[in-house]
């Protein structure tokens, strides 16, 4: 469908939504291809929040059958097994998405991002990652910056009530609209890789310590072999003695990354907390709206959410 | 375990949400899924096609219908065991009482007008309920948490009422396209199409009219012999050329300004284009609010402006269309966004008037905006705001009121903060509405009556609906559907007398109870009278003066009794924010779309508060 001007049909739909952003910008989101892997509660907020924005497509990728545990925080499965039993997150996500808005066109694909094939990534041009091991996020953002068209990265997980998303633009160049005129702006992400890298005391003091938390988990996660986001409170004492490991060989002192703070994570466990998801959800879908229209400054690189001190947060981490 | 309370807290919980709506959605469906059990939810409006961008519980099929009931069922098919109670009714109706509110454990707001927040701060401050307020424009906003006794109420901060603009301005020297939009709306559509019996300014006598170029309303009426084509090119030169000749012979008022450029339409259209008589075709919709010139004209984009003659065209065609389509519509139409020929004839209406001012012209889709009061809108913000609702929510109803904050959602962070956590504050203690602090009202009291007082003060400015006035124990005023028949006549009868000749006469120093029984709002005026008024800096003809800044309450010094208004920075008769030893208090005086009078609007307004201001220190509460 390559048109040059919007529908009356989406004129009228996304009218007040033009009025925030403009035509060109919509007509730039209404070309655009999305991949969201790993469906829960957060990542299925911004995928709604992305179709009702009016994308070009979205592909979705799940393979986890939906269970009781998979409903939790999800407002796309209907409560009805006859409806879901057997069949894919993927699968039943991508229906109610539908739903949403008719002129985005949602599909379902099979399989592990991870594995696929570097022709399938250049599909797309952001690709959103959740519910994903740490090796499967590095391999996945690798693939993203070796095509030839950029394609925009962005890692999202919550756990208990706070939450992080990761963003990768490569380099990235926009027009910057200020009160005394426009100005172009470049900017330079690192991957994912170089950014966890980063020397823990090279990291300003005052950061959030949920960077911290987040890289310690993770690679308890990796080393046990854990699914992610399936802790519990029985892991304390082994995520404490890698806390201990990981600070040392940072030549940090390991009451930087609070007790309290994996207490509540691995205290929650799996489960989720809708309101967290929302907001998160909200931020990954106007920085990924940001980057597709080119309208306005994406944050770098690192955003935080902790309802412990409300604050949701900006950490450059390169 | 704390979890435990948390969840019981939750599931025992009592709801009110009112609006349902972009925040209104977003935030039912959060609410079901953190496993809230009971929740009613208040809104009046219908469901229209510029909502599905955001409210995301309603489909295309369901246009029309009521949002509380679609967004119950949509709700309850992913949360099945949710008791969701929905009232199709504003929430100003009566049975909405203090009895009502008092069922609840918090409130929820998601409105999108300042009048209805008003009322809802009210019934919660009468029914002590715990109220979360919240609002959306855009990229930008913000949720408040208001407890009484505990922390500021709504109120206690002057917010932005909906901007007006002199009289004169409109008629005679707009100086913004805005001044303009405004003309075409409320005065030509008005006159030509809306109720013959209102009063309306548009043909303004200026002071020196010339006796040959008398402003006359039989212009307005059409001729039986006249063809819509004659009436509206007749209409054209009337508005946009002879009234701005006139309005040029007096002098004064362009001494310091530059002159208007009359427009004919003979200079702006050739003449084969005027006599064209098209036949009008009857399009092949039925539908009224769909009628349109644009593609009569071959003009598809709304996004384009208009030059003087493509709009001139545009107003020609459209009020032609009016007479012949939709005659019987004339004389009781009110301009409505979605009705596509009024917004056609007010661009171009309002672009010709421009051009005549040297004001830039503007797109259909930019005048829509202005003339409908249009708040933009993303799913995105609501769905933040929403997240935040339901975090401060639960605080409440585990009464940890000690960490509840309010919380502003930026566009540019501050500090590193897209979202940005603030402590509440202390309430006002001075605030009309939740302590008991008299106002003052410097009015003509020899010239204004009490209709006046009771239309523009405590019905406009203290969002009282239905008000009863007092003084001292004797009832000047009241309404009510018990009273008797010679009550009413003898209130009747008093709205129209002067101030002063009142049975309890109203002179400086009288001081006026006003109540409204149903917010249990009860607020004391002290009267100051004075001679004079600024027509332009006051149309009102009287001024309300509210509260101490809260700079003073700090400890700050004030030279003189100096006070801060109620309501907004332009509004009607209300003064500017004040100048407090050298300090502005900053109100929300933004050039955007916030600006414009907004009723009604369907969606979520920002109501932004000045708390980013270091300079301001206010009382925090912890």
């Amino acid at each position: 469908m390559d048109r040059e001007e919007l529908t009356a049909q989406e004129t009228a739909l996304y009218d007040r939504q033009i009025r925030v952003w403009g035509v060109d910008a919509q007509k730039r989101l209404s070309k655009a291809s999305i991949l969201v892997s790993g469906l829960n509660g957060t990542s299925i907020e911004f995928c709604k929040n992305i179709v009702l924005a009016g994308v070009g497509d979205l592909t979705v990728m799940d393979d986890r059958l939906v269970t009781e545990d998979t409903l939790q925080a999800n407002f796309l499965i209907p409560r009805d097994s006859d409806a879901y039993g057997g069949r894919s997150l993927s699968e039943v996500c991508c229906e109610s998405l539908r739903d949403f808005n008719p002129m985005v066109r949602v599909s379902a694909e099979k399989g592990d991002l991870s594995q696929s094939e570097m022709e399938f990534f250049d599909k797309f041009d952001a690709i959103v990652v959740s519910c994903c091991s740490l090796n499967a996020k590095v391999a996945i953002n690798e693939k993203c910056r070796k095509r030839a068209k950029r394609i925009a990265f962005y890692a999202i997980e919550c756990r208990d009530a706070c939450g992080e998303i990761f963003v990768d633009l490569q380099n990235y160049t926009y027009a910057q609209k200020r009160s005394d005129g426009t100005v172009e702006r470049h900017l330079s992400y690192p991957s994912l890789e170089e950014a966890i890298s980063t020397p823990w005391r090279n990291l300003p003091r005052k950061m959030s310590k949920l960077y911290f938390a987040l890289r310690v988990i993770e690679r308890f996660e990796l080393s046990e072999g854990r699914t992610p986001g399936k802790l519990s409170s029985s892991d304390f004492p082994s995520i404490l003695k890698l806390r201990k490991e990981l600070c040392d060989a940072q030549s940090l002192n390991e009451s930087h990354v609070p007790e309290k703070l994996f207490e509540r994570i691995l205290h929650a466990g799996s489960k989720l907390h809708p309101p967290i998801c929302a907001i998160l959800g909200g931020i990954l879908g106007q920085e990924v709206i940001k980057a597709i229209s080119g309208k306005g400054d994406p944050l770098k690189n690192f955003f935080y959410f902790d309802t412990a001190d409300g604050k949701g947060v900006i950490e450059d981490i390169s | 375990m704390d979890s435990d309370s948390k969840a019981e807290a939750i599931k025992r919980a009592k709801v009110l949400m009112v609006g349902a709506g972009g925040i209104g959605c977003e935030l039912l469906k959060t609410l079901a899924l953190s496993g809230f059990q009971e929740v009613h939810i208040i809104d009046m409006d219908t469901i229209e096609v510029s909502n599905l961008n955001r409210q995301f519980l309603f489909r295309q099929s369901h246009v029309g219908q009521s949002k509380a009931k679609v967004a119950r069922d949509a709700v309850l098919k992913f949360v099945p065991q949710i008791k969701i109670t929905p009232y199709h009714a504003n929430v100003k109706d009566p049975d909405f009482n203090v009895e009502f509110f008092k069922q609840f454990n918090v409130v929820l707001n998601g409105l999108d007008n300042l009048d209805a927040r008003r009322h809802v701060n009210r019934l919660c401050l009468a029914a002590e309920v715990p109220l979360v307020e919240s609002g959306t424009t855009g990229f930008l906003g913000q949720v408040t948490v208001h407890i009484k006794g505990r922390t500021e109420c709504y109120e206690c901060q002057p917010k932005p009422t909906p901007k007006t603009y002199p009289v004169c301005t409109i008629t005679s020297t707009p100086s913004k396209f805005i001044h303009c939009v405004v003309w075409a709306k409320d005065l030509l559509f008005a006159k030509l199409f809306g109720d013959k019996n209102q009063e309306n300014d548009l043909f303004v006598p200026s002071n020196n009219a010339s006796d040959s170029v008398k402003p006359t309303d039989n212009i307005i009426e059409r001729g039986s012999d006249e063809d819509p084509e004659q009436y509206s090119r007749k209409i054209y030169d009337y508005v946009f050329g002879y009234n701005i000749q006139a309005a040029l012979a007096n002098e004064e008022t362009w001494k310091n300004r530059s002159q208007p450029k009359p427009t004919f339409l003979r200079d702006v259209l050739p003449e084969k284009d005027i006599l064209h008589n098209g036949i009008l075709e009857s399009n092949c919709l039925t539908d009224d609010l769909s009628l349109s010139v644009m593609p009569f004209l071959g003009m598809s984009n709304p996004q384009e402006v208009w030059n003087l003659a493509e709009n001139s065209r545009v107003f020609l065609k459209a009020l032609q269309l009016f007479l012949e389509k939709r005659e019987k519509d004339i004389g009781n139409l009110t301009f409505d966004k979605d009705d596509q020929l009024a917004v056609e004839f007010v661009t171009a209406a309002a672009n010709i008037r421009a051009s005549s001012f040297g004001i830039p012209l503007h797109s259909l889709f930019d005048a829509k905006g202005i003339a409908g009061n249009i708040v933009h809108a993303v799913a995105t913000t609501n769905a933040i705001i929403a997240g935040l609702i339901v975090i401060e929510a639960i605080k409440v109803l585990q009464a940890d009121f000690q960490n509840c904050r309010m919380t502003y959602c930026l566009e540019h962070p501050s500090r590193k903060m897209l979202l940005m956590p603030v402590e509440p504050y202390e309430a006002n203690k001075s605030c009309y509405v939740c302590s008991e602090t008299p106002l003052l009202l410097v009015v003509n009291t020899r010239t204004s009556t009490l209709r006046d007082v009771v239309e523009k003060i405590i019905k406009n400015k203290l969002g009282m609906n239905l008000p009863m006035v007092m003084q001292g124990t004797t009832l000047i005023y009241e309404v009510g559907d018990d009273l008797e028949e010679d009550a009413v006549a003898n209130y009747a009868l008093n709205l129209d007398k002067i101030l002063a000749d009142l049975p309890a006469p109203v002179t400086s120093g009288t001081i006026l109870t006003v109540e409204d029984f149903r917010q249990e709002l009860k607020c004391h005026l002290n009267i100051k009278h004075r001679d004079d008024f600024d027509e332009e800096k006051e149309p009102d003809g009287m001024v309300l003066l509210g509260w101490t800044d809260r700079a003073i309450s700090n400890g700050q010094s004030t030279s003189t009794d100096h006070q801060v208004a109620v309501g907004s920075t332009e509004s009607e008769g209300i003064k500017v924010a004040t100048e407090v030893s050298g300090m502005k208090r900053e109100l929300n005086n933004s050039k955007t779309p916030q600006d414009v009078e907004d009723d009604n609007d369907e969606d979520d307004d920002l109501v932004l508060l000045d708390n980013h201001s270091e300079t301001n220190k206010k009382q925090r509460l912890h």
